[in-house]
C-alpha cells in the first residue's frame, strides 16, 4: 500500500464516520462539529490529489465561514438537545429504496471510471489557480457568471426580508 | 545507526526544527507577556513587574509555574468533550500557523545538508493561513458554548460574527499583494518586492499597496481578539469572556494561541507589506550590515552597566552575565563575516516582527475598545469597501502597466 492510499483510505474514514456522526449526533452542535471534520476530510482528499488551491478555499468558504455561520445560529437560538419525532412513514417506505438506488447508481458510475481515475490522481491538473481561473473565465464564463447572479439575487433578498422586520 | 540517519535524515532535521520553533515560539510568547506588562505600565506611569527577578525578568517563569500548579476545577453541565477541545484546537491551530512563515532567504549549510530557514514552502503558502486562522474560530467559540455559563456564551456569540465579519475584509486586503506577486508562496511575495534592490525600504509592498496595509492590520487585530477589538473577552461587560469557566493550564492555552497568533500576524504584516527580509537600505550600502552588532554591542554593554548597579545581588549577577552574551553575539557578527552576511535575512524580519508587536501593545495601551454595534459598521461599512476598492484599483494599474 502506497503512503497516498493510506492516507486516502484514513481521510476517507473520516469522512465517513463524519457524516454518520452528523445524522447520529443528538445536540445542533455536535452535529455541526462532526460536519466540519467532514468538509477538512474532503479538504485532505483534494490535497492529496494535488488540488491546493481548491483544498485551501474548501477550509476557508466551508470549513471556517459557512460553519462558523451555522455555529452561530446554533448558538444565537441557544438550540437544545433535539427531540426524536415518529419517523415518517414516507420516508421509511420511500427513503431506503432510493438511498439503495442512489448507491448503485454511484458505485457504477465509480466502477466505470475507474480506468480515468489513475491519470486524475495526482495529474496536478486543478493544482494552480492560473487554470482553475481561466476555466471559469473562459470556458464556463457563462455558468459563473449566472452562479454569482443567482447570489446577488439571494443576498438581495436577505437585505430586503432583514429590513421588513426593522420596520 | 549512520545509514538509519542518512535514510531519515530529512524527517529528523524536520522534527528538530519543529521542536526548536515550538521551544522558540513558546518562550517568545512568555516574553512577550513581560514585555506588554512593562511597556504598558510605563505608558501608565507604573513599574510593572519587578519582583521576580531583575526588571521582572522571572515573571514569566513564576507564572507559568502558577498555570501548572493551579487547580483546575471543571464546572458542572459543562459539554465535556468541547470544553476539553476547544483550548487544545485554539493552542494547535495557532501554533501549526508559525509553520507556513519562512524565517531567512539562505538555507543554513550544516553538516553537508542545506537546511532551510522555516519548516515548510507551501504554493498555496498565504491561503493555507488563512485555512488555518478560518478554523481557530472554533476554539474561542466552542469554548463559550461548551462552558454552560452565560458571559462566556455572549463572548462566544460575539467573537463568531466578529471573526466572519473581519475574515472578509482580511482575505480581499491581500489580494493587492498577491496581484502584485502574481503567487501564494511567502518566499515569492518577498521575491517581488525585491525587484529593485536599488531601491531599498521604496520597493516594499506597503507603499503602493497602503490602503490595503491598514486593511490587513486593521482585519487581523480584529482577527487575534486584541485591543481596539477584544469584544470576545471584555472583561468590564463579559468578567473574562469567552474562557471565563477556564482555570490553570487551560486557560494558559487559550493565552498562548492568543500571543502565539500575534507573533503570526506580525510575521505577515512583515512579510506581506514590509519586504520580510529586505533590508530597508540600498543594496548598494554595505556598511548597513554591521548594523546588527551596531545595535547589540551598545545594548550588551549598556545591559552590564545597568546590571552593575542593580539593587539585588541575583541582579547583579543575571545582568552582567546577559549583557556579556549579548556584547558577545555582536562582537562574533564583526570577527566572522560569513556569520555576518548570513543572518542580515533573519535580523531585518525578526526586527520588522518586534516593531509590529510593540504596535499591538502600543495600541492596548492607548485605545478604548470599540462597541458591537461600532465594530460592526466599521468592519462591514468601512473596511470591506476600502478593501475591494483597493483591489479593483491595484487591478487596473497592473493592467494599464501591462500584463508580465
Amino acid at each position: 500500500m502506497t503512503p497516498q492510499l493510506a492516507i486516502f483510505f484514513v481521510l476517507a474514514a473520516l469522512a465517513v464516520l463524519g457524516a454518520l456522526s452528523l445524522i447520529m449526533q443528538r445536540h445542533p452542535i455536535h452535529s455541526a462539529l462532526s460536519l466540519i471534520v467532514v468538509m477538512i476530510s474532503l479538504a485532505g482528499l483534494y490535497l492529496l490529489m494535488g488540488a491546493e488551491f481548491v483544498a485551501a478555499v474548501q477550509i476557508i468558504v466551508y470549513g471556517g465561514a459557512i460553519m462558523v455561520l451555522f455555529v452561530f445560529v446554533i448558538m444565537l437560538l441557544n438550540a437544545g438537545v433535539e427531540e426524536r419525532t415518529n419517523v415518517s412513514k414516507l420516508a421509511g417506505i420511500a427513503g431506503i429504496p432510493l438511498a439503495v438506488a442512489l448507491l448503485g447508481f454511484l458505485a457504477v458510475v465509480i466502477a466505470r471510471s475507474n480506468a480515468g481515475a489513475d491519470a486524475g490522481w495526482q495529474s496536478g491538473a486543478l493544482a494552480n489557480t492560473k487554470e482553475i481561473s481561466m476555466m471559469l473565465f473562459r470556458e464556463f464564463v457563462y455558468p459563473f457568471e449566472l452562479t454569482s447572479f443567482l447570489i446577488l439575487v439571494a443576498i438581495l433578498g436577505a437585505i430586503v426580508l432583514a429590513q421588513r422586520e426593522k420596520n | 545507526m549512520s545509514a538509519f540517519l542518512n535514510a531519515y535524515a530529512t524527517i529528523i532535521i524536520d522534527l528538530i526544527k519543529i521542536a526548536l520553533l515550538l521551544f522558540i515560539v513558546l518562550t517568545v510568547n512568555a516574553y512577550l507577556t513581560w514585555f506588554e506588562r512593562k511597556v504598558v505600565a510605563h505608558m501608565q506611569s507604573r513599574w510593572g513587574p519587578h519582583r521576580v527577578g531583575p526588571h521582572g525578568l522571572l515573571q514569566p517563569l513564576a507564572d507559568g509555574a502558577k498555570f501548572l500548579l493551579k487547580e483546575d476545577p471543571t464546572p458542572a453541565g459543562v459539554d465535556k468533550f468541547t470544553y476539553f477541545l476547544a483550548p487544545l484546537l485554539a493552542l494547535a491551530l495557532a501554533l501549526t500557523s508559525i509553520a507556513i512563515i519562512p524565517f531567512g532567504p539562505e538555507p543554513l549549510h550544516l553538516f553537508g545538508r542545506d537546511i532551510a530557514l522555516g519548516i515548510t514552502n507551501l504554493n498555496i503558502g498565504i491561503l493555507a493561513l488563512f485555512a488555518i486562522t478560518a478554523l481557530s474560530v472554533y476554539g474561542v467559540v466552542l469554548a463559550g458554548w461548551s462552558s454552560n455559563s452565560k458571559y462566556p456564551l455572549l463572548g462566544g456569540l460575539r467573537s463568531s460574527a466578529q471573526m466572519v465579519s473581519y475574515e472578509l475584509a482580511l482575505t480581499m486586503s491581500v489580494v493587492g499583494v498577491l496581484l502584485l506577486a502574481g503567487s501564494f508562496n511567502l518566499r515569492d511575495i518577498i521575491g517581488a518586492q525585491a525587484h529593485h534592490p536599488e531601491l531599498g525600504i521604496f520597493g516594499w509592498n506597503v507603499w503602493p499597496q497602503i490602503l490595503g496595509f491598514f486593511c490587513f492590520f486593521v482585519a487581523a487585530v480584529a482577527e487575534t481578539n486584541r485591543v481596539p477589538f477584544d469584544l470576545p473577552e471584555a472583561e468590564s461587560e463579559l468578567v473574562a469572556g469567552f474562557h471565563t469557566e477556564y482555570a490553570s493550564f487551560k486557560f494558559a492555552m487559550f493565552f498562548i494561541a492568543e500571543y502565539t497568533s500575534m507573533i503570526t500576524v506580525s510575521c505577515l504584516c512583515a512579510i506581506m507589506f514590509f519586504g520580510g527580509w529586505l533590508s530597508p537600505f540600498p543594496a548598494s550600502w554595505t556598511f548597513t550590515h554591521y548594523l546588527p552588532s551596531v545595535i547589540l554591542i551598545p545594548f550588551g554593554l549598556w545591559v552590564i552597566w545597568d546590571g552593575i548597579r542593580y539593587e539585588t545581588i541575583f541582579g547583579r549577577i543575571i545582568l552582567p552575565g546577559v549583557g556579556t552574551a549579548i556584547t558577545a553575539i555582536g562582537a562574533v557578527l564583526i570577527v566572522f563575516p560569513a556569520v555576518n552576511e548570513f543572518i542580515q535575512g533573519p535580523f531585518w524580519l525578526l526586527a520588522k516582527i518586534f516593531v509590529f508587536l510593540f504596535v499591538y501593545v502600543w495600541m492596548r495601551g492607548t485605545l478604548p475598545r470599540l462597541r458591537y454595534d461600532q465594530l460592526m459598521d466599521f468592519g462591514w461599512k468601512l473596511l470591506l469597501p476600502v478593501s475591494i476598492a483597493n483591489v479593483v484599483i491595484t487591478a487596473f494599474v497592473i493592467l494599464l502597466r501591462g500584463v508580465k
